[in-house]
Formats: structure tokens, C-alpha cells, sequence
């Protein structure tokens, strides 16, 4: 009896020990995780004075806001953000629009050719966009769109990935909803809006979160397209300027840096579960 | 009789419209497709073929394979593929095993793990340029926290011909690990506990556990990552734009594949090499996602 007592002592002593070894485990992971990002945020909130301070300042005593201001008027960050903004919600509404288009069409409609369409459809994720860069840029600049927003988004107006997840949630509706609906007098059009686009919401949402990241974030394509010019010029093409200036201003570039990766962070944080659905799509079924 | 042709020719009617519609549906995505995916890859293969003039507004000179030939054995070429492999070879293991770490350290129901969690899964939200000015500022030789660890190479890291590729690796892993540990994650959560359980009761170490059954259920998940990872890797550049550029004396160093065709097309303004170097793009590309397909095939056949 007393045997027994002392080893489930020993045991739940054990246990603690060992749980208290994971929580150290993961204390240290999200410290390497973070430390980057963090010591950008204190570094970007002190006087300049303190940033070459050694051992580096690891928490900001009397943040200094002047930097965010600097970035946001002169660094243009403010022209840039709301130019990001609008290419990337032409870029998600226009991938989402395309996508529920097409998916629905191999998804609920037939016409000859259905198959081999869809697979010209895949087939566009086996060639990346660096691939496609030299005839692009001839293109854009032959339709006059360098500096443009046509030029920013145009090109990534319909995505293979998006239009494969919609047919696959189509796939999921059942049938005897569509023939309901044909008997309540619906028509493609009507049944699409009002009960397949609904029905397929989660993998809208994966979607939109998808595509808002990948617009976001691009560089390759801006960079060529916006060589010239605040009036279009992205957040991340507005960083790299920053940097440009960067060795008596690197606080200013920090905090550029900041409020680029803010909206993301406020991202991810709210839209996890459909982020990670939308990545791990072609892992995890 | 006659019904019967009506009905005949209204369902023919029907099926017609039907496709109309279908069409009408895919013509957007199609249009896009066509026009800034087909078209442009097909193209290269026109322009290798190619040779840009000298002066521009003079006609381009058809060389035939004679310039495919002279970009593959050219000297920069060369250099930039072996930065790219190497590059490829520093940030794929690193990068996935560091994801595994995390999403085997997280895959346990405590208090806080979805702090964590997010926490592990947040460099995903990180951009190049948000990458290349966080570490850039870190490596910095004035401002930078490099001297004071003791670690001061000379010249400076960005500019030092050795230390330039595995510094840029070192942000694509950074930045590729909220990636990673998504992927992770939601492979080992796929594992059945009871796999596990059973090991467990007839004996097995929790190393045992982790060594011979984990991992070998995770493999698909492990050779998922490996390509995306390794996609990820050949289409990196970005960091070297900001941090080195061309001008710098360590750029040949850190020139990959990606940065090469940019520089090709916008500097040298030869887009018949530009292509070329497109084309070799593609066909590591390609390989890579074929040894999955193979791999995913192999599976199947041993499953059935």
C-alpha cells in the first residue's frame, strides 16, 4: 500500500518534471522564433543614440515614436501601404471571382474538353512565375502598364491552386441539392450564388487568406513593374528603398519594417485555422 | 413520335447550353492563363533560339541551340547554378528539420499551446524584405550585434565571399520555419494514437516510438516538405537584392538562379540568354516535383 503511494509519487513527480522540460523546450524555441522580430520592434523604438548601446537595450525604457513617424511621411510607407492594400484586394477579389467561376464550371456543368481543360488548369502549377518573367515584362510594357495597377495585378487574376480547391469543395455538395434546386426553378447561375458559393465558404475563406499573404508579400513582380514612381509602388519595394538609405537611418527602416509585417501579424493571428488549411492542402488531406 | 424528337432536341438544346455556360465560366481563368502563364513559357523556347542584338531597334539574329550551348557553359552560369545548389543544400534540411523540432514540441495538449503555436507558425507572414531588413540590421558590422558576440568577419558578412550565401540562408530559414512547422504539425496530428499506444504497451522507448514509427508514418509529410522547401529555395533572391546586389563584391557568390535571369533581363537586357536560364529554372522544377509524383506513385502501389 505505502508501495503504491510512493510510486505514484514518484511517478506524478516525474511527470511534472518531464512537462516542465517541455515548457522549457518551448520557451527557447519561441525565443529563437521571435528574437528577430522582436529586437526590431525595441530597435526601431529607440533614440538613435542607443542603438549601437552593448549589451543591446532588450526592452525600449523611453520609446521614441519619431522613427514611425519619419518612415510613415518620409518614406512614403503611408503612399505605399494604401497601394499594397489595393493591389492585393484586386488581386484576392479577382482570384476568388475566377476561381468559384471556373470550379463551379468542372465541378457541376459538362461540356467536351472538361478534363483535359482542368488539366491544362493544374498544369499551371508546374511552372513558376520567375519562369514566365522575360515575355511578361515585354507584355506589360507592350500594353503600357508599367506603373500601373493593371500591371501589378492583371497577371495574377486567376490561380490553378484556387480554382482546384473550389471544385474540390463544389465536389462536396450533394447532388439531390442541385436537382432540388433544378425543380424549384434555379438555374446554374442562380444555384451557384445562392447555394453552392455559400456552402463552399470554409475554402473561400482558405482561399482569400491564401492569396491576401501571396499578394502581400510579393517582391519579384513589383520590382520590375514598379521600377519608377511613388504613385503604385508597393510596401515591399518601399522597405528596400528604405534600406537603401539605410546606415544613418536604420532605426527608420526598422519601423518601415514594423508597419509592414503589422497587418500580417493581425492576419494570422485571427485567421489561423483557414491559413493553415490553405497550406497544408496539398499534404494533409 | 414527333414528342419524342422534341424532347430529343430540347435536351440537346439543353446540353448545349450547358456547355456554352461551361465555357463562359472557365474563359476568365483561361484568358489569364493564356496570356501571362502559356504564352510566356512557350515563348522562351522561341527565344533561346534567338540572340539579342547589340543595339536595340536592330532585328534579333537567329543562332539556333548555339546560344542555349554558350549560357550552359559560360563561367556566371556555372557560378550561379553551384550558389543555387549549395544554397538549396543549406536551407532545406535546416529549414525542416527546424519545423519538425517545433511541431514535435508543440504536439502535446498543455496549457499555453496555442500561444506557442502561433507563435512558431508567425515568420510564415514574414516577406523577403521584411526578412532581409530584420537580419540585414542584425548583421550590420556597426549596429549590428555581430562584433559583440565575438563574430566579426572581415570583410563584413553581406560582403564577405564565404560567409554572404550561408548569412542569406540563413533568413530563407528563418523565414521558411512558420511554413515548415505548419506542415509538421499537421502531419504528425495525422499520425493514429493508437499506432502510437500500441508501441508503447508492447515496450517500445518513447525513442523507439519517435525513430521507427513516427517518422516512417510521417515520410509523406517529410517528402512534401522537401519539395516545398526546395522550391522555395531555387525561387529565393530577394534578400540578395536588398542586402548585396550586383555592384558588391561578394555578388558572384550570391548570385542565384532567380537573381541571375532578373539581372539578365533588366541589366544586360539579352532576353534570348534571359530564356535560357528561364528554361534550366523550369526543368529543376519540374524534376523536383516529378521525383514527388514518383514517390507518391510508389506508395500507392506498396498500400494496394
Amino acid at each position: 500500500m505505502r508501495a503504491d503511494a510512493t510510486t505514484v509519487r514518484a511517478r506524478a513527480a516525474r511527470r511534472s518534471w518531464r512537462v516542465a522540460l517541455r515548457y522549457t523546450l518551448l520557451t527557447v524555441g519561441a525565443i529563437v522564433v521571435l528574437a528577430p522580430l522582436y529586437l526590431t520592434v525595441v530597435n526601431s523604438l529607440l533614440p538613435p543614440s542607443a542603438l549601437a548601446e552593448r549589451p543591446p537595450p532588450v526592452f525600449p525604457l523611453h520609446p521614441v515614436w519619431h522613427d514611425y513617424a519619419t518612415a510613415w511621411n518620409q518614406g512614403h510607407l503611408a503612399v505605399y501601404l494604401r497601394n499594397s492594400a489595393i493591389q492585393t484586394a484586386v488581386i484576392v477579389c479577382g482570384q476568388l471571382v475566377t476561381s468559384v467561376l471556373a470550379g463551379y464550371a468542372f465541378a457541376f456543368l459538362r461540356f467536351p474538353l472538361r478534363r483535359t481543360l482542368f488539366v491544362v488548369f493544374l498544369a499551371t502549377l508546374m511552372i513558376p512565375f520567375e519562369v514566365t518573367l522575360v515575355t511578361n515584362t515585354q507584355t506589360v510594357s507592350d500594353l503600357g502598364w508599367y506603373n500601373t495597377f493593371e500591371g501589378l495585378a492583371v497577371p495574377f487574376l486567376a490561380t490553378g491552386f484556387g480554382t482546384f480547391l473550389l471544385r474540390q469543395a463544389f465536389l462536396q455538395i450533394p447532388r439531390d441539392l442541385r436537382e432540388a434546386a433544378t425543380l424549384d426553378g434555379y438555374g446554374h447561375l442562380r444555384f451557384m450564388v445562392r447555394v453552392a458559393v455559400p456552402l463552399a465558404r470554409p475554402a473561400l475563406a482558405a482561399l482569400g487568406v491564401f492569396s491576401f499573404l501571396a499578394a502581400w508579400n510579393q517582391y519579384l513582380w513589383p520590382l520590375v513593374v514598379t521600377g519608377s514612381g511613388n504613385n503604385v509602388r508597393t510596401v515591399q519595394i518601399g522597405l528596400k528603398l528604405l534600406q537603401g538609405t539605410q546606415v544613418s537611418h536604420a532605426d527608420v527602416a526598422l519601423a518601415g519594417t514594423v508597419i509592414a509585417v503589422l497587418p500580417l501579424l493581425v492576419l494570422l493571428v485571427v485567421f489561423q485555422k483557414q491559413l493553415v488549411r490553405s497550406l497544408t492542402g496539398g499534404a494533409v488531406k | 413520335m414527333r414528342r419524342q424528337r422534341g424532347a430529343a432536341r430540347s435536351r440537346r438544346a439543353r446540353a448545349l447550353r450547358e456547355a456554352a455556360l461551361g465555357y463562359l465560366l472557365v474563359l476568365p481563368a483561361l484568358a489569364v492563363f493564356g496570356v501571362f502563364v502559356f504564352y510566356p513559357f512557350v515563348e522562351n523556347f522561341r527565344l533561346a533560339l534567338y540572340q539579342t542584338p547589340p543595339y536595340p531597334g536592330l532585328p534579333s539574329r537567329y543562332v539556333g541551340l548555339h546560344q542555349v550551348g554558350q549560357v550552359l557553359s559560360s563561367s556566371g552560369f556555372l557560378q550561379s547554378l553551384t550558389s543555387t545548389v549549395l544554397f538549396v543544400v543549406l536551407v532545406v534540411p535546416a529549414g525542416l528539420l527546424g519545423g519538425l523540432l517545433l511541431a514535435v514540441a508543440a504536439h502535446r495538449r498543455l496549457r499555453g499551446m496555442a500561444v506557442y503555436r502561433v507563435i512558431f507558425s508567425s515568420t510564415v507572414v514574414s516577406s523577403v524584405a521584411v526578412s532581409a531588413l530584420v537580419f540585414g540590421t542584425l548583421m550590420d558590422p556597426v549596429v549590428g550585434l555581430l562584433p559583440w558576440l565575438g563574430l566579426n568577419p572581415s570583410p563584413p558578412i553581406l560582403q564577405n565571399t564565404t560567409w554572404a550565401l550561408p548569412a542569406i540562408a540563413l533568413m530563407a530559414v528563418w523565414q521558411f520555419l512558420g511554413l515548415s512547422f505548419i506542415v509538421m504539425s499537421a502531419g504528425l496530428s495525422a499520425v493514429p494514437e493508437e499506432v502510437l499506444e500500441a508501441a508503447r504497451v508492447d515496450g517500445a522507448s518513447e525513442r523507439t516510438v519517435f525513430w521507427r514509427v513516427t517518422v516512417p508514418l510521417l515520410s509523406p509529410t517529410i517528402f512534401f516538405g522537401v519539395v516545398v522547401a526546395t522550391i522555395y529555395a531555387f525561387q529565393t533572391f530577394g534578400q540578395v537584392d536588398i542586402l548585396i546586389g550586383y555592384s558588391s563584391a561578394a555578388f558572384e557568390h550570391v548570385n542565384l538562379l532567380v537573381y541571375d535571369i532578373l539581372n539578365t533581363i533588366e541589366v544586360a537586357k539579352t532576353s534570348g540568354q534571359a530564356a535560357v536560364l528561364s528554361l534550366v529554372l523550369f526543368l529543376l522544377t519540374l524534376g523536383v516535383t516529378l521525383l514527388q509524383l514518383r514517390f507518391i506513385e510508389r506508395r500507392v502501389h506498396y498500400a494496394g
